[in-house]
């Protein structure tokens, strides 16, 4: 992915890309697709990152008795999970396609603070390099979640120094949303009501709420669990005073919510696939719109099924399993509206489309799972499972990186002006999802059986499956790189993408040049028509 | 094992239980699943696009649809809802006359002891036909005590107590995983719960090496701490009498009222200024935080009981 910064040579009208050329172009730009690129390419090399230590994990649980020291191991999970949630998940589908897309999709020129959203880049650079700083530094030990007092009072690791990373990082996080949500208000072309917004944009809007209400307190809990870690301030460790539990409600009170930032945008992605691959406008356009809203505002208020065994007041958790099982109704609405979009539609199988039949099937069984652990007498048997591992990267890999995957190729033509080979990309869909399965399905097995996750080494009888995972995952790093390789050389290389590739409706197909230019459009964009409006025929330029 | 089950061993009441309710909801879910499956399957095939001037009618939507497929899931979600809260309150929730065992978690192991006072670590012997209830501390951070094959987990967090019961049904050795990540040893923070017999536990208790029961080390303890020169037994001393607290409402000076269970005795040993009895005086007794071992502890624990239940004075096991 290296050579990718470097723009196509041949333009004939100017855009985004070709507008300038020096690195300060990039680096104190402050266009939101150039802003987007920027993030684009920080968040594959973290995910990278991320990637590699899942690799040593995968590596080290080939052999019950583990290949590794068991705190290398527990550095490596502690950091996969750190390096993929605070610098991949959260940022990726917001930070790059959100970024790039939605001042396009409502007809503005920019988001409505352009300094801020380079600013937010700049402080999610510093907040990764604190992270990956500590990883060199000897890394982390503490599990993704910090749970106090062992992160507190017993880790000899650098907690404070990766915990730093994650708070900086929230600022980024809380910036963006905060622009989104101004720029969705404030800025919409004339004709571009709410009920005619992509539903990708009702998707980020949800995304946004989360991320301005939920940060700080995960901000608040870093910064409490560093003075506790430095001065004992009586917070989270019994033996001054603090109450563990506490830490724990603090943490998923952001925590959960933030699988939904993770996931919303995601849904988004697939409902613009969706209408546009099946030629027929989205099924329940309202109820899609209202689910997002819904499962951000519900997504608030189920932090504690995550201590059904912790020693919560058994009443409490009653009600957080009823709101857990409530959170459930707005997903699988949208999955039945996607579903019932494709009724009687014109289906087409580009490779976003894949994507989009992947994200559907993996995340039907990601959201299904989370049923059986909302099941407070199985959560017993459960948490802290493999089938709790298994679930969520159902949710998070099946799902959000299926429909980031998706979301990519279907905007790429966009982003680059250029296509991508067709052939390799399908053959990479199918390579996804062939291992993206033989990984993780294995792990519900697991869980049930009762292997505890944040294991270095595990009972034999637990090895077949374990190695079905890992064989799995050597295939799904595979279908990963292949879209790094043939997507950057489709950059330099690929035929030149027509305006509109895929017949798609929607302002940035419909309006804006490809690739845009600076501003955007050529001409102020008028919106007269709903969203999805499939039955007419697309505008081409 | 060279087989692949889907289904750890059962072997203790809940465990059939649990499982049934897992099969209950995995078939929903595999049902929905297909549901789903064949429809976009279905859809793909018969709707796949013929020719590119193709332009389908469009359909916005059903509210009566929308309203069906919120309304029949969310009921169904109600049924693993109540079946599996009304499974979690059972299996949370100790019944009487249980066989009384005390577990202490440390990086990185299990220590457990009788009340006959034998010990173990990483291996915990139980009997079948008997309710035991595990009453649980911590010597540092958060663990969980986790038997798969009893279905049954809690969190074991630091300054308090937990507590968890089962019934074991079938004789055998089964795993013991602490499943809360606790440092470098976690993975190795297990060992086996051997069930027996009736007949066989008594002969396997009566063969442990013994210094003493539970009681009599906590009443050594007692001593040894110098307790007893303030909490006389049977009259008025500097500290209130310990006779007949146990289980008993105590009140304090602030004007509450508490109920002196495990939690309550525990906390008025480690920082006794927390609550103090209506009548005493503060700052009299020191506070023993970090001075007694969580094994300690519960010893003096069921020393102090004692003092409350003359009856179970004569059969510890």
């Amino acid at each position: 992915m290296s050579t990718t910064f470097e723009p196509p040579r041949v333009e004939e009208r100017p855009n985004y890309l070709n507008v300038d050329y020096g690195w300060k172009s990039w680096l104190f730009t402050t266009d939101h697709k150039r802003i987007a690129l920027l993030y684009l390419f920080s968040i594959t090399a973290f995910f990278v990152i991320g990637g590699s230590f899942a690799v040593g994990m995968r590596l080290n649980l080939l052999r019950p008795e583990g290949l590794f020291e068991a705190d290398t191991y527990n550095k490596l999970f502690t950091m996969h999970g750190i390096i993929m949630v605070f610098f991949f998940l959260v940022p990726s589908i917001p930070a790059v396609l959100g970024n790039f897309l939605i001042p396009i999709m409502i007809g503005a020129r920019d988001l409505a603070f352009p300094r801020i959203n380079l600013l937010s880049w700049y402080i999610y650079v510093v907040g990764g390099i604190f992270a990956v700083l500590a990883a060199f530094e000897g890394g982390v030990d503490t599990g993704w979640t910090f749970y106090a007092p062992f992160s507190t009072t017993y880790s000899n690791t650098h907690v404070i120094l990766t915990a730093m990373g994650v708070f900086v990082a929230g600022f980024s996080s809380i910036l963006t949303g905060l622009n989104f949500i101004v720029t969705i208000h404030k800025m919409r072309a004339p004709g571009m009501t709410w009920g005619r917004l992509p539903l990708f944009v009702w998707s980020h809007y949800a995304t946004a709420i989360i991320q301005v209400l939920g940060t700080p307190v995960i901000a608040i809990t870093l910064v409490l669990l560093a003075l506790e870690r430095l001065l004992h301030a009586g917070i989270f460790d019994p033996n001054v005073g603090g109450d563990p539990i506490l830490f724990q409600h603090l943490f998923w009170f952001y925590s959960h919510p933030a699988v939904y930032i993770m996931i919303l945008p995601g849904m988004g992605v697939i409902s613009e696939l969706i209408p546009c691959f099946s030629r027929k406008v989205i099924f329940g356009y309202n109820f899609i719109a209202f689910s997002s809203v819904a499962i951000a505002v519900i997504g608030f208020l189920v932090w504690g099924h995550h201590l059904f065994v912790a020693g919560q007041s058994m009443y409490a958790s009653t009600v957080f399993s009823l709101l857990s099982f409530l959170v459930a109704v707005p997903s699988a609405i949208k999955v039945f509206n996607w579903t019932a979009t494709m009724y009687r539609g014109s289906i087409s199988y580009e490779t976003p489309m894949l994507y989009a039949f992947g994200f559907i099937g993996l995340f039907t069984i990601g959201g299904l799972t989370g049923l059986v652990l909302a099941t407070m007498a199985l959560d017993v048997h459960l948490t802290d499972t493999y089938f709790v591992i298994a679930h969520f990267h159902y949710v998070m890999v099946g799902g959000m990186v299926m429909a980031y995957l998706g979301g990519i190729h279907f905007w790429f033509p966009k982003i680059s002006g250029r296509m991508y080979p067709e052939g390799w990309a399908k053959f990479a869909a199918l390579v996804v999802f062939v291992g993206f399965n033989l990984t993780f399905f294995p792990q519900f097995l697991l869980g049930y059986l009762g292997m505890p996750r944040r294991y270095h080494a595990y009972a034999p009888e637990f090895q077949i499956l374990n190695v079905m995972s890992s064989a799995g995952a050597s295939i799904l790093g595979v279908g990963y790189l292949l879209p790094m390789i043939y997507l950057a050389w489709a950059w330099r290389k690929g035929p030149k993408a027509p305006q509109n590739p895929w017949g798609a409706k929607g302002l940035e197909w419909e309006q804006s040049p490809t690739p845009p230019p600076t501003y955007n459009f050529e001409t102020p964009p008028v919106v007269t028509e709903p969203a999805y409006n499939y039955a007419e025929e697309a505008h081409v330029g | 094992m060279g087989t692949l089950s889907l289904f750890p061993p059962r072997a203790s009441t809940t465990a059939g239980d649990v499982d049934a309710l897992y099969t209950f909801v995995i078939s929903v879910s595999v049902i929905m699943t297909v549901l789903i499956f064949a429809c976009v399957f279905i859809f793909a095939i018969r709707y796949r696009r013929r020719s590119e001037a193709e332009r389908p009618k469009p359909i916005h939507g059903s509210i009566l649809l929308e309203i069906a497929w919120s309304a029949i899931p969310f009921a169904i979600m109600l049924v693993m809802f109540a079946w599996g809260t009304r499974l979690y309150y059972e299996n949370y929730t100790p019944p009487a006359n249980t066989l009384d065992l005390y577990v202490t978690g440390k990086q990185w192991m299990w220590k457990v002891q009788y009340p006959g006072g034998q010990r173990e670590i990483n291996e915990l012997h139980v009997p079948t036909g008997r309710a035991v209830k595990l009453t649980m501390a911590s010597e540092d951070v958060i663990h969980s005590f986790y038997i798969p094959a009893f279905r049954v987990k809690h969190d074991v967090v630091p300054g308090q107590y937990e507590t968890l019961w089962f019934q074991p049904t079938t004789p055998g050795r089964y795993h013991i995983f602490c499943a809360e990540y606790c440092g470098t040893g976690h993975a190795s923070m297990g060992g086996w719960v051997t069930v027996m017999d009736p007949a066989a536990y008594e002969t396997w208790l009566s063969g442990g090496a013994s210094t003493g029961s539970m009681q009599q080390q906590g009443e050594t303890l007692f001593q040894q701490y110098g307790c007893a020169t303030c909490h006389a037994l049977d009259k008025k001393g500097r500290g209130p009498s310990l006779r007949n607290v146990f289980g008993h409402a105590v009140s304090l000076e602030d004007g509450r009222t508490v109920t002196a269970d495990e939690a309550y005795v525990r906390e008025s040993i480690v920082n006794p200024n927390t609550k103090i009895v209506a009548g005493y005086k503060r700052d009299v007794m020191p506070v023993f935080q970090g001075q007694i071992s969580e094994e300690s502890l519960l010893q003096l624990i069921v020393y102090i009981k004692s003092l409350s239940n003359p009856a179970a004075k004569g059969s510890p096991q």
